[in-house]
């Protein structure tokens, strides 16, 4: 919303180069420029409400079109990407520390330690341009850029996953070593079931919660990755958009697109309580007879 | 507060990795630009050269060598970062505090908007403001050091809000010192070890932040360039020149990495849990299942040793034995080692304690080795001290009571849960069809014992381990669960080992009784003996004058003359 201290006359980049003085002041009137600062904002809101986020002062496309059409690609790597850390750093965290237990295989330790604060400390957008040399340009399995086949996903979601995985996966290793200690796991133990029904069922269940809402602040600033990461595979999602938006100074756009990123950062963490919800029925009231 | 000598070393080898690549990367940052101002900027005709033992990673398209302009960015990536960090920590700061000093209703307001502030993914909140200030150097600097004041100070505000409940704070508070003054002289050197490690993090995050500002082209304008410039003029060329991108990927990579360790080294110091423990993989000895005996025990114990690998043992070489339908009762203070020793009967014991024994056995299952899971299972049941926290709290009973029978006795689901409700039935509990369909938390404490009872008897058990099963549950409660061992102890004759620290309740129960103390099993008694308070050790002495009537008093009194008439 604020948007409009931008610097520079938006009249002046939507009236385009070398436009006469009356042709800026007429370009404002039809912005509604002119008009005080929060009848702008009003006329702003009413048309959110009906779907008209206004129009690109560059191509003259109508903003919601054009979030219309860039929405899925980000959607797509983001939402992938997510699902992808969960499945990777839940098992990954948990068998590391099962097998690290009570100070067991110290090279398991240290090794994961040091690979994971490595991996993680390198940022996304340099993990994908290192992935673009490795795997697009010197071996060619994968396009470098743009979206054109389904094979063009693996590379920006690969970037877009490292590094999450890694953190991810650390705190599922030191919430496992917690729940491990736990008297329940103690009672399952004495039920002598197989490792795997033992960890699936009784250890699982009571580590989603903690890393969940650990992860919720990871998992919504993925967007913030996606956002950058389509710079380097010209992914034609949101965060290019926002970008060459940002570059040329094309309000309306960057306006639709924050907003939209806003709303969906808001999505995730819904959906991070809803499956909170689901897992721990303790969080949805029932609490009368807790001890 | 932990002493500082229980601490693990500040210099780990995680710290002096951390700090030599910072050293590095700080001397790079000084000495570069002097040395290798020039090849890194100025125009040479030895355009997009590859790698060369002159220029070690190749030149640009404008012969400006590459390794060297790399180097030389560091050190406007880096005084760009502390510019940021600074910004975040000192706003952080300011606000968290702010807010703490602020009347409730100012704070809680401000705390919630913190909480949407940070929600928001600090990127996405760096190009609002990116976009509003024009590209360049200054502008990236603020944007990234706005974008993490939110997170910084929402942390400030909650260390703040419990360092606040300390004594000296409260103290201060009533001695009528302003507040202003409480959180700068008290509050904040108190939070300073948190706020240090966080401030790692910052700084490691402004840096990635930064670069990819100038990497998406909204942060450091040509000709400046730093980190994230550079690898942005790298991914034009990327087929023509693919090494352009490893110089600014490693420094990159690189300068995170050492503050990230840092950071990580720093945490370890401060958090005890992260102990460096000993362990040594315990041996299985002897077969799994030894040849049949004519002793007629159930229960085999000789010369028992439980100790800490390389430390001193918990349990001093103790021996003993348990007959079919006998009740053996193990009685002592916390820490005598009676847990220790029930738990390793049961095969249960922590896996970084080490076991030895000249015989540990039950039935002909060798406990020192790995006896088949099932037939543990089915013949040893084992009841814990707090049903509070015995059972898993995000599963329903049903689940978890019918467990063993459908694992190991191969029950389908609706038969093992008829098995467990008409066990249940047994122990008193009303509606138990109903009780397996709730959670843990929806039945009362002796509620949940008792179906830990029904469920320790479903499975036909030949000896029960019973680990203090009523030290957690109310004196009323208590006396319905131990009617209830008595019932088994009569009607099917199950042999038990029964660990308590509570003679009268041992009194009523058992059969023998082994007194133990620090590791050892100082008298045996039989019940009469007991009864008769016919004992010689001067610390079984000690415990029968601990009898809760004089810890209780007269309700205490009473249950004990109870459990006495039911005898």
């Amino acid at each position: 919303m604020m948007i409009p201290l931008i610097p520079g006359d938006p009249a002046v980049v939507a009236a385009g180069d070398g436009a006469s003085a009356d042709q800026i002041a007429q370009v404002r009137a039809e912005l509604g420029l002119e008009l005080p600062l929060w009848t702008q904002f009003l006329n702003y809101f009413s048309g959110i409400l009906r779907l008209d986020l206004g129009n690109s002062f560059v191509s003259g496309e109508s903003v919601s079109t054009l979030i219309f059409n860039r929405f899925p690609y980000t959607a797509a790597i983001a939402f992938l990407s997510i699902v992808l850390i969960l499945l990777v750093s839940v098992p990954l965290g948990m068998i590391v520390a099962v097998l690290t237990r009570s100070g067991r295989n110290k090279w398991l330790d240290v090794g994961f330690n040091f690979l994971t604060s490595l991996f993680y400390s390198i940022p996304q957008y340099v993990i994908g341009t290192l992935l673009v040399v490795v795997f697009a340009i010197t071996l060619g399995w994968f396009p470098a850029a743009g979206a054109e086949s389904p094979l063009s996903l693996v590379l920006p979601t690969a970037a877009l996953m490292i590094g999450p995985s890694c953190v991810i996966s650390r705190i599922v290793r030191r919430e496992t070593a917690v729940v491990l200690e736990k008297d329940f796991v103690r009672t399952a133990r004495g039920w002598r079931l197989r490792a795997f029904r033992l960890h699936s069922r009784y250890v699982l269940p009571s580590l989603i919660t903690t890393t969940l809402t650990l992860s919720g602040l990871i998992l919504t600033a993925q967007l913030g990755g996606a956002v950058i990461i389509e710079t380097v595979f010209a992914w034609p999602g949101l965060g290019q958009g926002v970008v060459n938006a940002i570059l040329q100074r094309d309000y309306p756009v960057i306006r639709g697109i924050i907003l939209i990123l806003g709303l969906l950062a808001t999505a995730i963490i819904i959906l991070v309580d809803v499956i909170l919800a689901i897992i721990d029925p303790r969080n949805l009231g029932g609490s009368e007879h807790a001890v | 507060m932990l002493s500082r000598s229980k601490r693990g070393g500040l210099w780990t080898p995680t710290m002096l990795i951390g700090l030599t690549l910072l050293g590095a990367l700080i001397l790079v940052a000084i000495f570069a630009p002097i040395f290798l101002g020039t090849a890194a900027t100025q125009l040479t005709s030895n355009a997009g050269l590859g790698p060369s033992s002159e220029h070690w990673l190749g030149t640009d398209d404008y012969g400006r060598d590459l390794l060297a302009r790399a180097l030389v960015s560091a050190r406007l990536t880096l005084l760009m970062t502390a510019g940021a960090a600074a910004i975040s920590v000192i706003g952080g700061l300011a606000i968290g505090l702010a807010i703490w000093v602020s009347p409730k209703k100012l704070r809680e307001m401000a705390l919630r908007v913190l909480e949407s502030a940070v929600a928001y993914p600090p990127l996405i909140f760096a190009l609002v403001i990116a976009a509003i200030l024009r590209p360049g150097v200054g502008s990236a600097l603020i944007a990234i050091g706005i974008s993490g004041i939110p997170g910084f100070a929402r942390i400030t505000a909650n260390l703040a809000a419990s360092v606040s409940h300390s004594d000296f704070v409260v103290t201060a508070r009533l001695l009528g010192v302003p507040s202003a003054r409480i959180a700068f002289r008290h509050m904040l050197p108190n939070m300073a070890e948190p706020l240090l490690i966080l401030a790692t993090t910052v700084f490691a995050l402004s840096l990635v932040e930064i670069s990819a500002l100038s990497f998406i082209g909204l942060g450091v304008q040509s000709p400046q360039f730093d980190f994230g410039r550079l690898l942005n003029d790298s991914l034009d060329s990327l087929y023509t020149q693919p090494l352009m991108a490893v110089g600014p990927s490693v420094m990159i990579a690189l300068s995170g990495l050492s503050v990230m360790l840092i950071g990580d080294a720093l945490a370890a110091y401060a958090d005890p849990r992260a102990r460096n423990v000993k362990f040594r993989q315990p041996k299985a000895t002897g077969p799994a299942v030894l040849p049949a005996t004519d002793d007629g025990a159930l229960v085999r114990v000789d010369d028992l040793r439980i100790g800490i690998p390389n430390g001193p043992d918990l349990v001093k070489g103790i021996s003993f034995s348990i007959n079919p339908g006998e009740v053996v009762a193990l009685v002592g203070e916390s820490g005598s080692g009676k847990s220790l020793t029930a738990m390793t009967v049961a095969g249960l014991a922590a896996q970084d304690l080490s076991t030895r024994a000249e015989l540990l056995r039950v039935d002909n299952m060798n406990m020192l080795s790995h006896p088949d899971p099932s037939r543990l299972a089915k013949e040893i049941s084992i009841i814990y001290q707090d049903p509070g926290t015995t059972f898993n709290p995000s599963l329903r009973m049903g689940v978890q009571l019918t467990e063993v029978l459908r694992t190991h006795l191969g029950m389908g689901r609706a038969k093992a849960r008829r098995v467990i409700a008409d066990a249940m039935g047994q122990v008193n509990i009303s509606r138990p069809a109903a009780r397996l369909d709730q959670h843990p938390h929806e039945l009362s404490g002796g509620m949940r014992q008792r179906a830990m009872i029904a469920s320790a008897m479903a499975t036909g058990p030949k000896l029960i381990v019973a680990d203090e099963p009523t030290t957690a549950l109310d004196v009323t409660v208590q006396h319905e669960v131990l009617r209830q061992f008595r019932r088994i102890h009569k009607q099917e004759r199950t042999a038990m080992l029964f660990i308590s620290h509570d003679l009268g309740v041992v009194q009523e129960l058992c059969d023998t009784i082994l007194v133990m103390c620090q590791g050892e099993i100082v008298e045996r008694l039989t019940k009469d003996e007991l009864v008769r308070r016919d004992v010689k050790h001067p610390y079984t002495r000690a415990l029968l004058e601990a009898i809760p009537i004089l810890d209780l008093g007269a309700g205490a009194h009473k249950e004990v003359a109870v459990l006495g008439g039911v005898n």
